[in-house]
């Protein structure tokens, strides 16, 4: 008989962030059981982690076990003895002859353990095994850990309890309701789990939460253009059990501060969708999202309402104070703002980002942009909401009359946010955002101060992808090595290499920018960067150019040749191969006609003559002894296989490519 | 419609009906109701405890002359200690609401992820914002340490900002326009507060005598403490109560200092450091001194593992 089972984690309110993760994680540990089953559903709402799963075998399959007694020799006693343990007659025993003679056994019947009793033993270890973030202890020191505390756990097999205790709370049948519509108990079974808890206001699936906020938008609200979020919309789906949508709307005077301050406090601060009018410009309405049904009063429309005006206002308090004050007039006060405590102030950091600024070719305004750079690090509204640093700056630096190059160079410091994000938009923008990047990094590694694992408070490795993401998409051809060269305090360059960690650490950038987000093979991408990286949109091209020949027939084969050549070369290190090769002493055949081909092609560019390079190489290979007895000829030989390698190492070392042959 | 002080009254009440004893503000200034000895010294050790109080808070950073109707110097918290939290802490919570006339089916709560922490105080919890409507009315937290120390129970604080609720309850606002009592508005009772120690912490507070003051009442605490001794007989007659409150004076400052602007970013992270060193000291010792054991001697582990980098001194 097969069983259905159903375990549902009653809890407090999870971190909504946390839950898919968290159901992936319960999923994997039940798995590890290796309890043969059909179907698993999983499903969670902020108080709940719910595992159902279909068809588990009421028991274990039964085996067997052959247990060895005394030697057939042993006295009656000792088989008698032996016979009592094992709870039978001794004329049941058997006798089998083993390799060290003939003995007594017993096939011990081993009936398969009840998958409830399996269940019980496991599911306490399971539920806190499952991985949190950060986790918590409520039931006192040394008691368990779990995100937040559970209250209650339904473990259903069939019909049957599973019965086990967690920190206290004994698994049963009862679940609970909508924290205020739904009742504290609610007995269910497998059949009516999904629908008792919607009759307490709860609805079990995310992603019918998810369609219903959906829905209800489209149907009562229809005339309103709301901004998609779909972000925040699985926030709101994983901070509901039963989500409904509400429109509201504030006084459009409030339009006069700038769209980013509006929707970082509706967004961020409020978690509302924001609306468009048909032009795409913010309308003055709003949606939030309730964990109620309806709001027939309007109390929750005209509550949030209100709680909207009010940061709306505290907003607009900011603004208008912090005009008082233009930003080249707050750069000497960035002297009492810490960098870092090795690194110095923003003002030392801004003057380095200026000398960089200049170094990397950036023009007058480019070089005030950099000056004004971090100017809104000590604005209120910065403070309020720090995750407006920099557009802040640029608004007000827009406000204050700065050319558009500044002002948005300004706006754009941070950018890319992540890989998916766009760079700055102009060249200022773009050369001051990668000064700012670059002496960040550079100043850490000086100090020491390098991600390791988790641990990356600076946001190292954010910054240096978005080096590497400017550089490439801005095509700006400055060398990165060059760059990264190290700077005295004041941010003179002076000309020492860059240290091997922050080398090594743009390595990594480089490849998981090519790789993980452009696309190309692991091995392209190590076979281009080991002709050389430091100049990234050079970098991009040979790679477009090494897809592009892989396609050729003539490609793999040709990089096998090319491995080949290199261990060649690598066996016979000390061997001087730099000197012009000696045409005298090239044997006529497939050597004569690999040179001959090697001089008609050289400058031609790969595509256009791999063709037909690659059967003279493969000739080669197949006709000539490459460890000539005579030492002059060998030596020749090796010249010209390095000569054939070195023509093409510019766009890559082939021999990195992995062939298939 | 319920005034301000029918507000605290009814809350009050619902929480000594579930067994709180009700105390009295403190009476040295704290820039939040954690900080006075019912929950910083209570939450401590292994005795269940169960306190409210109102207790006026103040954050002189907050202070905006009486102009803006939200934010203010001085503000009122009711602060709930649980001790151990009960399993229907939540449940008792949403209970205190309806208690002052919030209907739960008509209005929107959602429970945030929020942890708190208090660097000075070496404190930190498990928690959430508490959202009606969209308005943070309470923090929840479960502490987890406290001084620095991990907790024997762990107690559930509840902290309700009681002039944003009854801003919310009278549809007001402004603060200012709340009604205080039924003939006093908030604003009448509370405005020069808010003007003059505006006036004060940003533009007239002396800053050479604040550090004098700063410096004093850390060397105060700090002589104190070394002459704790946890193997005196007499030990119970120490006076770490009075010791503690010299390190709620430096935090006050600390905070005046902040508001006044004297503090650099550099130097704000080892100021910190400083008044936390005081708490975390008053605190290993005042767990030794309640030990009903007297003969064992400080067990308490004075290096308890660091929750995650301080951000910034919530007073």
């Amino acid at each position: 008989m097969s069983l259905p089972f159903l375990l549902e984690i009653g809890t407090e309110e999870i971190p909504d962030w946390m839950i898919p993760n968290a159901l992936e994680n319960l999923h994997l540990l039940f798995e590890k059981l290796a309890i043969p089953h059909e179907s698993v559903t999983l499903d969670a709402t902020p108080r709940r982690l719910v595992l159902r799963v279909d068809g588990l075998p009421e028991r274990q399959a039964d085996s067997e076990e052959r247990v060895l007694g005394p030697a057939k020799s042993a006295p009656p006693q000792a088989v008698a003895g032996f016979a009592r343990k094992q709870g039978i007659k001794p004329e049941d025993l058997a006798v089998e002859s083993t390799p060290k003679g003939e003995y007594y056994t017993f096939t011990k019947k081993i009936e398969g353990r009840r998958t409830a009793d399996i269940l019980a033993e496991a599911l306490p270890g399971i539920i806190l095994g499952i991985y949190f973030p950060k986790t918590m202890y409520w039931t006192g020191k040394n008691g368990p850990r779990f995100i937040r505390p559970i209250r209650w756990i339904v473990a259903l097999l069939g019909e049957e309890i599973v019965p086990f205790e967690l920190a206290g709370v004994p698994s049963g049948n009862l679940t609970a309701g909508h924290r205020s519509l739904g009742a504290r108990e609610v007995v269910v079974t497998h059949a009516n789990y999904v629908e008792r808890l919607r009759d307490h206001y709860v609805i079990l699936s995310a992603e019918e939460r998810r369609i219903r906020i959906q829905k209800e938008l489209a149907d009562r609200f229809a005339d309103l253009i709301v901004k998609p979020d779909p972000a925040l919309l699985e926030t709101l789906v994983y901070l509901t059990e039963y989500p409904t949508p509400i429109a509201g709307s504030f006084d459009p005077q409030f339009l006069e501060l700038p769209e980013e301050v509006l929707v970082t406090v509706m967004r961020h601060h409020q978690k509302y969708f924001s609306v468009e009018d048909v032009e795409g410009k913010l309308a003055p309405q709003f949606v939030a999202v309730m964990n109620i049904p309806a709001d027939p009063e309007g109390f929750v429309r005209s509550g949030n309402e209100r709680v909207l005006r009010a940061r709306f206002n505290d907003a607009r308090f900011f603004w208008e104070t912090d005009q008082k004050k233009s930003l080249v007039d707050r750069k000497q006060d960035l002297a009492h703002v810490t960098f870092q405590a090795k690194l110095g102030s923003y003002l030392e950091k801004t003057d380095r980002t200026v000398a960089l600024t200049a170094e990397l070719g950036g023009d007058a305004n480019a070089q005030r942009a950099a000056e004004l750079l971090k100017c809104d690090l000590t604005t209120e509204l910065v403070k309020e909401f720090t995750e407006l640093q920099g557009v802040v700056g640029g608004l007000y630096a827009r406000a204050q009359g700065e050319p558009e190059p500044v002002w948005q160079a300004i706006y754009d410091q941070y950018k890319p946010a992540g890989l998916e994000d766009s760079i700055p938009r102009n060249r200022t923008g773009q050369i001051v955002s990668l000064a700012d990047k670059l002496d960040t990094l550079r100043g850490c590694f000086a100090i020491g101060m390098v991600p390791t694992g988790s641990r990356d408070p600076f946001a190292l490795r954010r910054a240096a992808q978005g080096v590497v993401k400017i550089l490439v998409e801005g095509k700006l051809d400055f060398p990165l090595l060059t760059a990264i060269q190290s700077r005295d305090r004041e941010g003179a360059n002076v000309a020492t290499p860059a240290p091997a960690p922050l080398i090594s650490f743009f390595e990594d950038r480089i490849k998981f920018y090519f790789r993980d987000y452009r696309g190309f093979a692991y091995d392209e991408v190590n076979a281009a960067m080991a002709a050389g990286w430091s100049n990234l949109p050079d970098l991009e091209a040979r790679l477009i150019r090494i897809q592009n020949l892989r396609s050729s027939p003539d490609f793999e084969p040709l990089a096998a040749s090319f491995k080949r050549i290199r261990n060649i070369l690598e066996q016979t290190g000390s061997a001087d191969t730099s000197a012009p090769v000696d045409p005298s002493l090239l044997e006529p055949g497939p050597e004569t006609d690999l040179y001959a081909e090697y001089q008609s092609i050289a400058g031609v560019p790969l595509e256009n003559a791999i063709s037909k390079l690659r059967p003279k190489v493969d000739l080669f290979f197949d006709k000539v002894l490459v460890n000539a007895p005579d030492p002059r000829v060998r030596q020749n030989r090796l010249t010209l296989l390095n000569t054939l390698l070195r023509e093409f190492s510019s766009i890559a070392d082939f021999s990195e490519i992995v062939t298939t042959s | 419609m319920p005034t301000f002080q029918q507000i605290i009254f009814n809350l009050k009440q619902y929480w000594a009906d579930r067994g709180c004893i009700i105390q009295e503000p403190y009476d040295v200034e704290v820039g939040a109701g954690t900080m006075c000895p019912e929950t910083f010294l209570r939450v401590l050790g292994p005795k269940p405890y169960r306190v409210a109080y109102v207790q006026p808070s103040r954050r002189p950073a907050d202070g905006r002359y009486g102009d803006n109707p939200n934010r203010l110097y001085k503000h009122s918290q009711l602060q709930v200690i649980l001790k151990p939290a009960p399993a229907d802490v939540i449940d008792q919570y949403l209970g205190s609401l309806a208690a002052i006339g919030i209907d739960l089916n008509r209005h929107d709560i959602k429970l945030e992820e929020d942890n708190w922490e208090a660097p000075t105080l070496g404190a930190w919890g498990i928690g959430w914002q508490v959202m009606l409507d969209g308005l943070e009315i309470s923090q929840f937290t479960y502490f987890q340490q406290c001084g620095g120390i991990d907790l024997d129970l762990v107690p559930a604080e509840l902290t309700y900002g009681l002039e944003r609720i009854t801003a919310f309850l009278q549809v007001k606002d402004s603060v200012y326009d709340i009604d205080w009592s039924n003939d006093f508005k908030y604003r009448d009772v509370r405005y020069a507060d808010e003007l003059q120690y505006s006036v004060f912490n940003f533009e007239m507070a002396d800053i050479p005598t604040l550090w004098k003051l700063f410096d004093l009442h850390e060397g105060e605490a700090s002589r104190l403490l070394k002459l704790y001794n946890p193997k005196a007989a007499d030990k119970l007659r120490f006076p770490l109560l009075p010791a503690y409150d010299q390190v709620l004076k430096c935090s006050n400052l600390f905070n005046t200092l902040d508001a006044r602007g004297a503090i650099s970013v550099t130097e704000r992270v080892g100021v910190i450091q400083r008044v936390r060193k005081l708490a975390v000291g008053v605190a290993q010792a005042w767990v030794d001194q309640q030990k009903p054991d007297q003969q064992a001697p400080d067990q308490q582990a004075p290096n308890q593992p660091e929750p995650k980098q301080p951000q910034e001194a919530t007073q």
